[in-house]
């Protein structure tokens, strides 16, 4: 099976409202401007196309159909679409590469998160039949799970604000970031409560977005890019949907994914962590054994910009960056997807020796 | 650096109905799964990943509703993948499973589809007015009749060929005990008679409206050496284009041929009317079958009609297409791809029942999806590839 | 306006989303269900021996149907809760209240609901509260208004727990609303529609006419390029004749849908052909646009109500062939 490895990434502007459509093909005709540019490659070049998105994100059925406008899809071209953040697309990708379909592949996801209102749309993830039709939303199922680790003594809400602090501190160095640079730590407890125990600060912004990959076999990747940077382990899984059976102080899934990726204890430059609130990265660094070696989320993260359905892939884009750069041999990428960290992927890249 | 060789172990459905009501969405996905797995004699510790299908999440209200379903997949704990490409979404998701295995990622894969049109209205989701967007008022059979207007206009066939297509595809459903419409007796006479809904399509050239799911076990060469008749994926493809773009066929999709030349290529066809014993290929309006005849390679431009005028396309004939009555006589939208998919599968494997073609050694599967613009496809057989 | 000319922002409107969806239930739902209608809560014992509240259809652990259902308490502990200080549309109130995990008694999972409590002050982790039953209980989860902190005495009752016929139906509506916009290429083209124009933009690449204009070319994926004003006549390519009635039609049938390709344009468009009898329409058939009165004209093609036959001589099949 053929080695793969992620030789570009781009994304669009992180913004609280765009105006485009809701079908993406504004922000992605740009992004892939930009991957055409940085490998040399055409829309004519690419082996197999793959995207992530929402309809519920844009209110209607087949709502993914109109983005591939943006790539020009005549002649026509071997494509898929998961309903899920374009990690999930990026895996599927992932995989005609590995099995030597293709050598070349594109994986893409976005979203206009500011159409609707987002927390309240994401309460139609939960159990249709007992949970959602009280419409607890998004941000609420957030905090009763960051009450858990609080009561258990497992993360206190300065542990919490110093996520905050960090990751848009991070952020000023990010061009594409929503929200750039933090007020200090005993700043951000002195604010009132937004969803009791979780502040503003806790809670990633909504975002419009979107975010593409392109993937090469190993054989081809230094066509494209001189530090390619090599999959070296992938993977994802999921856990009950059952809020109540479930831990939701602790992330087996998360963890069950990084050893299936080959984590291992293994020793990480950067990680790029997937954590929409404030207390869910304090989860997945526990569940990924983490400590303060690694720099997290060195692009300010999810906390500083959170495109639905391009997040996850933008993480993977951001870690991989890092070696494309040349500044990190090794690189670590999470995704999640659900409620309340349901479901998590993990991606684990090295430089090519 | 080639891909590793992948097998159908076994295949499940439900007893598709307008409206299942006996069951929530979990349990309709579970009639599936459960047979798929009895069938391919596998047990939830033999499953390392799902990969699961269906159409727009608008059909059932449920954002992502894989993310419910997580405990009634046996997925907890395992990869659990969501593919959705519109009306060629059940064959995608097998195609995506068929990946998982040909990959080396894993030894035996779960492929689920299915769709519980009854929850709401498929028309209703489907028209929700979109602002800016002009209603012309057409319906569900609007979009087609147009292009199948064109299609006759094209090829010169004969009126009656639509209605002979329901006839055989109805008759053949009749002998499907999973099968929505059970019409063992329907006659040219009345299909011809029912009313032209969509000038030229009629009532009974349509497809019906299920609640239905289907469930494929995939395996790898060792998880089928343990099956004692496998149904070997020889290849499998998928393409897209536009919607619409200046010139577009929409009579006869470049995707369409692309894919088909793709499918026969990677399975060393080189004459598949001659080469492939059975066919189940997603046919919503029944000019679809001359019209997909044509696109697949099986009849030359504007020959399709020829086929099914000849009865070649009845079972019995030179290429049985939709023996297990197709989507005109079931139709769960998420699943009716991977039904196509299965039943091919069944065919190879023997275990197709009362209709099973006989001596059937290799198969096709086929389904679309969106304005005739997204297809997936595979070719399935008794023998393992070389 | 010129049809070069950029508009200030593009259009915009909301897309409604509104459905009373029914769910049948199935065995594990029902019994809850219908427990809820009787003033019960039960519980399903799954294969660790935890009893889970609602009950889980299928084994978390073993993926096996779960159908051993145990009664438990309408009273309970918070586990976690949070505050809801602005309520949102669906919700179980219109104004503060707290969402809570809550152990009932009997219960190994707690159960998510809203606690009815005047502050985040009167909220605690491993407060007693109890379920408020509404008085007309459906079997839904409506069925239990909210929570409410327990004081110790004994529930009020607010009806007789009965018998009721098992429920294997739920109802459940679900309304959205989602803020739809038009692309720039699209709001310069309902701008022109509502002055009466037709137009279209060239792709730079292919040199293909589209109207509407689309933000990228389908088979080019780069922006549109220049502006094109269009004749409001043109050619039937295909058409079918519409003789189903269905929900929301606007006009009696039989009529006509059919793709009209614009003179100079490269790709048609569906529309209406009225004006003469549905039999008489044609592929290849010559017609005009009939606009509605000028007063009604809006951004939209519906200005124009209808196509209807010039009278001209068809056009030839070799022309219109490829746009079929």
């Amino acid at each position: 099976m053929a080695d793969v490895a992620v030789v570009a990434f781009a994304q669009a502007p992180q913004e609280r409202h765009s105006s485009g459509t809701t079908n993406g093909v504004e922000a992605l005709v740009p992004v892939f401007e930009q991957l055409y540019a940085s490998t040399g490659l055409t829309n004519r070049d690419i082996g197999f196309w793959c995207s992530g998105s929402s309809d519920y994100l844009s209110g209607r059925a087949f709502s993914f159909i109109s983005a591939l406008d943006a790539i020009g899809t005549f002649p026509p071209i071997a494509e898929s679409h998961v309903e899920a953040d374009g990690a999930w697309a990026l895996y599927e990708a992932w995989l005609k590469v590995k099995m030597g379909e293709v050598d070349t592949a594109l994986a893409y996801g976005f979203g206009k998160s500011s159409a609707g209102l987002l927390r309240r749309t994401l309460a139609l993830q939960l159990d249709p039949y007992t949970v959602a039709p009280l419409w607890p939303d998004s941000i609420s199922i957030a905090g009763l799970q960051a009450r858990l680790g609080l009561d258990a003594g497992l993360w206190t809400e300065r542990d919490m604000a110093e996520v905050a602090v960090r990751s848009r501190r991070n952020a000023e160095t990010n061009p594409n970031a929503q929200l750039q640079g933090s007020k200090d730590v005993d700043e951000l407890l002195a604010e009132p409560y937004f969803a009791d125990p979780l502040r503003k600060h806790d809670c990633a912004p909504v975002t419009d977005g979107a975010a593409a990959i392109v993937l090469a076999s190993v054989e081809r990747a230094r066509e494209f890019t001189e530090n390619p940077a090599v999959i070296t382990g992938i993977a994802h899984r999921i856990e009950s949907s059952h809020l109540g059976g479930r831990d939701l102080t602790s992330s087996p899934s998360t963890s069950a994914a990084g050893a299936a990726a080959g984590l291992d204890g293994a020793r990480f430059d950067v990680a790029e962590l997937h954590a929409p609130f404030s207390h869910q990265e304090l989860i997945l660094r526990s569940a990924l054994g983490l400590d303060g070696a690694v720099r997290i989320n060195p692009s300010g993260g999810p906390l500083a910009g959170n495109p639905m359905f391009a997040g996850g892939l933008t993480r993977i884009g951001e870690a991989a960056n890092r070696i494309l750069s040349g500044e990190a041999g090794r690189a670590l990428a999470h995704a999640t997807s659900g409620p309340a960290l349901q479901q998590n992927l993990v991606c684990v890249m090295e430089a090519a020796r | 650096m080639t891909k590793q060789r992948a097998a159908v172990l076994g295949t499940g459905q439900t007893h598709h109905k307008a409206k299942r009501l006996d069951v929530s969405m979990a349990g309709l996905c579970r009639e599936a799964i459960d047979r798929a797995m009895l069938d391919a004699q596998v047990d939830w510790k033999d499953i390392d990943a799902v990969v699961i299908g269906k159409a727009p999440d608008l059909f059932e209200g449920v954002m992502m509703p894989e993310l419910y379903l997580a405990d009634a997949l046996g997925a907890v704990g395992k990869p659990l993948l969501r593919v959705h490409t519109a009306g060629s979404v059940g064959g995608a998701t097998a195609i995506v499973a068929s990946s998982l295995v040909q990959a080396g990622v894993h030894e035996r894969v779960l492929a689920v589809a299915w769709e519980k049109q009854s929850e709401s209205n498929a028309m209703w989701a489907l028209s929700i007015p979109v602002p800016f967007n002009m209603p012309v008022g057409a319906g569900a059979g609007g979009y087609f009749a147009p292009h199948v207007r064109s299609y006759i206009r094209r090829s010169g066939a004969p009126q009656h060929i639509g209605s002979l297509v329901a006839v055989k595809d109805r008759r053949n459903g009749a002998k499907n005990p999973f099968a929505h419409l059970h019409q063992p007796d329907i006659t040219l006479e009345q299909v011809q008679a029912s009313q032209m809904l969509w000038d030229p399509i009629r009532y009974d050239e349509t497809c019906p409206s299920s609640d239905g799911a289907a469930a494929i076990v995939i395996g790898s060469e060792n998880a089928a050496a343990a099956c004692s008749n496998p149904g070997w994926i020889h290849a499998t493809a998928m393409r897209s284009e536009p919607t619409t773009f200046a010139g577009r066929d929409q009579v006869n999709p470049q995707a369409g041929r692309d894919a088909a030349a793709s499918l026969w290529k990677q399975a060393g066809i080189t004459d598949p009317l001659e080469q492939i014993d059975a066919a189940e290929i997603y046919v919503p309006f029944s000019w679809f079958e001359p019209m997909w005849l044509e696109n697949l390679g099986f009849a030359a431009e504007g020959e399709g009609w020829k086929l099914t005028e000849a009865g070649e396309t009845e079972i019995g004939g030179k290429l049985p297409v939709n023996a297990s009555g197709g989507v005109l006589s079931s139709n769960p939208i998420g699943a009716s791809g991977m039904l196509r998919f299965l039943e091919a599968a069944r065919q190879v494997m023997g275990r197709a029942d009362e209709h099973q073609v006989d001596g059937a050694r290799t198969a096709m599967g086929h389904a679309y999806g969106g304005g005739s613009q997204f297809y997936s496809m595979w070719v399935v057989g008794a023998a393992k590839p070389e | 306006m010129t049809a070069t000319q950029s508009p200030s922002t593009p259009l915009s409107a909301p897309i409604e989303l509104s459905f009373d969806y029914t769910r049948s239930l199935g065995p594990t739902l029902s019994a809850f269900m219908t427990g809820l209608a009787e003033r019960r809560i039960v519980g399903a014992r799954a294969s660790d021996g935890r009893v889970f509240v609602p009950p889980a259809e299928f084994d978390p652990v073993t993926a096996q149907p779960l159908t051993d259902m145990v009664d438990v308490a309408d009273e309970g502990s918070v586990v976690s809760w949070t505050w809801v200080p602005e309520a949102l549309p669906g919700q179980p109130f219109d104004r503060p209240f707290a969402w809570a995990l809550i152990l009932l008694d009997g219960a190994d999972t707690p159960l998510l609901h809203a606690v009815d409590v005047p502050s985040a002050d009167a909220m605690s982790t491993g407060m007693r509260v109890r379920a408020r039953w509404t008085d007309s209980r459906v079997g839904n989860m409506n069925d239990i208004a909210c929570f409410v902190p327990a004081d110790g005495t004994a529930a009020p009752s607010t009806a007789t727990p009965g018998r009721v016929e098992p429920v294997e139906m739920i109802t459940t509506p679900v309304q959205l609303t989602v803020q739809h916009s038009a692309s720039i290429e699209e709001t310069n083209y309902l701008k022109a529609l509502e002055q009466g124009r037709l137009v279209g933009q060239r792709c730079p690449v292919c040199e293909k006419v589209y109207i509407p204009p689309r933000s990228a070319c389908p088979t080019d994926g780069v922006p549109p390029g220049e502006y094109v004003d269009l004749p409001d006549r043109g050619v039937v390519t295909t058409f079918c004749i519409v003789n189903v009635p269905f929900l929301g039609q606007k006009i009696k049938p039989p009529y006509v849908a059919a793709y009209v390709l614009l003179d100079g344009a490269d790709i048609p468009f569906l529309h209406l052909i009225l004006g003469c009898e549905a039999a008489e329409v044609r592929m290849g058939m010559r017609v005009e646009a009939a606009w509605r009165p000028r007063e009604e004209w809006g951004p939209t093609l519906q200005n124009i109500e209808y196509f209807r036959p010039t009278g001209e001589p068809d056009a030839d099949y070799d022309s219109y062939k490829e746009h079929l």
